[in-house]
C-alpha cells in the first residue's frame, strides 16, 4: 500500500513539474502580488513593515489554490481515478498523496520564495522568521483543505470559482492564526507561541478533514 | 428474466467435466438512471475461464452495468459480490476495469506511465519491458505518450491489464481504435487470460474472439441471456 502511495506521489511531482506551469506559476503568481502592492500603498516603509505579514499571507494563500481546479478533474477526465479506484490504496490516501505532492509543489516554492520578498516589504529578521514559520505550518492547511473543493471541482466537474467559494471560508482561521502569530512575534503582548499552536492545530484538523471529506466527494459523484 | 445459469459454454470447459466455480455473481441488480430504468433485476455470473460479452444498442446500459460491477457507480438495487478467495479484500481489487479512457498521462513516457500503474495496482503481473513487448509497443519506452496514436495508446492501456495480475477483467469497448492485428493479439491476450483461469466481462459491438467459453448477455428492450 505505501509503495502505492508513494507511487502516486512521485507520478503527480513529475507531472507538476514537467508540464509547465504547475509549479512556477504559484511562485510568479505570490511575486506578482507581493510587489505591486508597495506600489499601491506608496512608499511607507513603516506601514509596510506593519501590513507585510498580511500581505505575503494573502499571496501565499491565493498562490496555494493556483492548479487546484485541475487535481482530481485531470485524473477524472481521462479515467485515471477509475483506475486509481481499482488500487489497493483507499480513496482518502490517494487524495492525500495528491495533495502532498501539490503541496511539495506549489506550497513548499512559496514558503522558500517568501524571506526574499518578506525583503521587499521591509520586514524585519524577526518577523520574517515568523511569516516563514507560520507559512511552513499553515500552506499544507490551506492544500489539503483546497483538496476539498478540488474533489468537488472534478466530481462534478465544475471550474476554479467553486474552489475559491469553498475553500476561502475553511482557509480563514489559518490566516487569521498565521498573521496573529507573526504579528505576536513582532509587536507582542501574546507570546509567538498562543497562535502559533492554533495554527498548528488547524492544521492537524485539515490535514484529516481535506483527504477524507475530498474522498467522500469523490465517492458521492458515484451515484 | 436474466438468470446467468441458463448460460452454458459452447465449447469443452477448461476442467473437463466439472462446472468451474463462479467468481463473482450479480443479484438483482438494477440501474435507473433519471428517469429510464436501464435494466432490472439482472442475475448472472462469471465462471473461472469464461467471458461474458455485454451487447445492446447504444444506451441500452452496457456501460453504466460494467461500471457498476467494478464498483464505480452505485446500483439502484441488487448487490454484486466475489464468491471465493475474496474475503478480506474488497473486490475492486481482484478487477482490473479498461474504461473507455486509457488512463494515461501525455507527459511521462510510455514506460513512466506503466511503471505507475504497476506500483499502484500491485507488481503481481509480468514486468513492464515484457508487457510492452506484448502489445507491440516494445522500443517505444521513452516516447511521451502525447505523441503516440489513439491506437497505440489503447495498446498501452491494455498493457495495463498485464503488470498487475488480476482474475476478472472488465473491458468497456476494449478494441476501440485498435487495428486488425492488434485486435487478434488482444484476443490471444484474452483467451490466455481465460486459460490461466481468469474471467472477463466485456460490453463490445465488435466480436470479440476470446475462444469457445463465451457468453453472451443482452441488454435492452428484450432482455435475456443468449448462450
Amino acid at each position: 500500500m505505501m509503495a502505492a502511495f508513494w507511487a502516486l506521489l512521485r507520478r503527480d511531482m513529475a507531472l507538476a513539474l514537467r508540464s509547465g506551469g504547475g509549479a512556477g506559476l504559484g511562485v510568479v503568481f505570490f511575486l506578482s502580488v507581493v510587489t505591486i502592492v508597495p506600489f499601491a500603498v506608496g512608499p511607507d516603509m513603516v506601514l509596510l513593515a506593519r501590513i507585510g505579514p498580511a500581505i505575503l499571507w494573502i499571496g501565499a494563500l491565493l498562490a496555494s489554490l493556483i492548479g487546484l481546479e485541475r487535481l482530481f478533474a485531470a485524473d477524472v477526465e481521462d479515467g485515471s481515478l477509475d483506475a486509481l479506484a481499482h488500487s489497493s490504496l483507499p480513496l482518502e490516501l490517494v487524495a492525500a498523496a495528491k495533495g502532498l505532492a501539490h503541496w511539495i509543489a506549489t506550497g513548499l516554492p512559496l514558503v522558500v520564495a517568501a524571506p526574499v520578498l518578506a525583503l521587499m516589504l521591509n520586514l524585519e529578521p524577526a518577523a520574517i522568521g515568523a511569516v516563514v514559520l507560520t507559512l511552513l505550518v499553515g500552506t499544507p492547511a490551506v492544500t489539503s483543505l483546497g483538496l476539498i473543493g478540488a474533489a468537488f471541482a472534478g466530481a462534478f466537474r465544475r471550474g476554479g470559482l467553486l474552489i475559491a467559494v469553498l475553500v476561502l471560508p475553511l482557509a480563514i482561521p489559518v490566516l487569521i492564526f498565521a498573521v496573529s502569530a507573526t504579528s505576536a512575534a513582532v509587536t507582542g503582548p501574546v507570546p509567538f507561541g498562543t497562535p502559533f499552536r492554533i495554527l498548528m492545530g488547524l492544521t492537524l484538523f485539515a490535514l484529516v478533514l481535506g483527504p477524507v471529506a475530498a474522498a467522500a466527494a469523490l465517492r458521492a459523484a458515484r451515484g | 428474466m436474466c438468470d446467468a445459469s441458463k448460460i452454458h459454454p459452447q465449447g469443452p470447459s477448461p476442467h473437463a467435466g466439472e462446472t468451474p466455480a463462479a467468481v463473482l455473481k450479480v443479484k438483482g441488480l438494477s440501474c435507473q438512471r433519471g428517469v429510464r430504468l436501464l435494466f432490472d433485476k439482472l442475475d448472472f455470473e462469471l465462471r473461472a475461464g469464461h467471458a461474458l460479452v455485454v451487447v445492446g444498442r447504444n444506451g441500452a446500459g452496457k456501460s453504466s452495468l460494467l461500471r457498476i460491477v467494478a464498483g464505480l457507480l452505485a446500483a439502484t438495487s441488487g448487490r454484486v459480490c466475489l464468491c471465493e478467495g475474496a474475503t478480506e479484500r474488497p473486490h475492486t481489487e481482484e478487477m482490473h476495469y479498461l474504461g473507455h479512457d486509457d488512463a494515461l498521462k501525455g507527459a511521462l513516457s510510455v514506460a513512466e506511465n506503466l511503471s505507475f500503474w504497476r506500483a499502484m495496482l500491485g507488481a503481481t503481473g509480468v514486468p513492464v519491458a515484457d508487457a510492452l513487448d506484448e502489445v507491440g509497443l516494445g522500443g517505444l519506452e521513452r516516447l511521451p505518450v502525447a505523441v503516440l496514436s489513439a491506437g497505440q495508446k489503447r495498446r498501452l492501456a491494455i498493457a495495463r491489464l498485464l503488470v498487475s495480475r488480476r482474475r476478472i477483467w472488465i473491458l468497456d469497448e476494449p478494441t476501440t481504435a485498435l487495428d486488425v492485428n492488434a485486435q487478434a493479439r488482444f484476443a490471444e491476450l484474452g483467451r490466455a487470460h481465460l486459460d490461466s483461469g481468469g474471467a472477463i466481462l466485456a460490453a463490445t459491438h465488435a466480436p470479440l474472439d476470446f475462444g469457445p467459453r463465451v457468453g453472451t448477455l443482452q441488454l435492452g428492450a428484450k432482455r435475456e441471456v443468449l448462450a
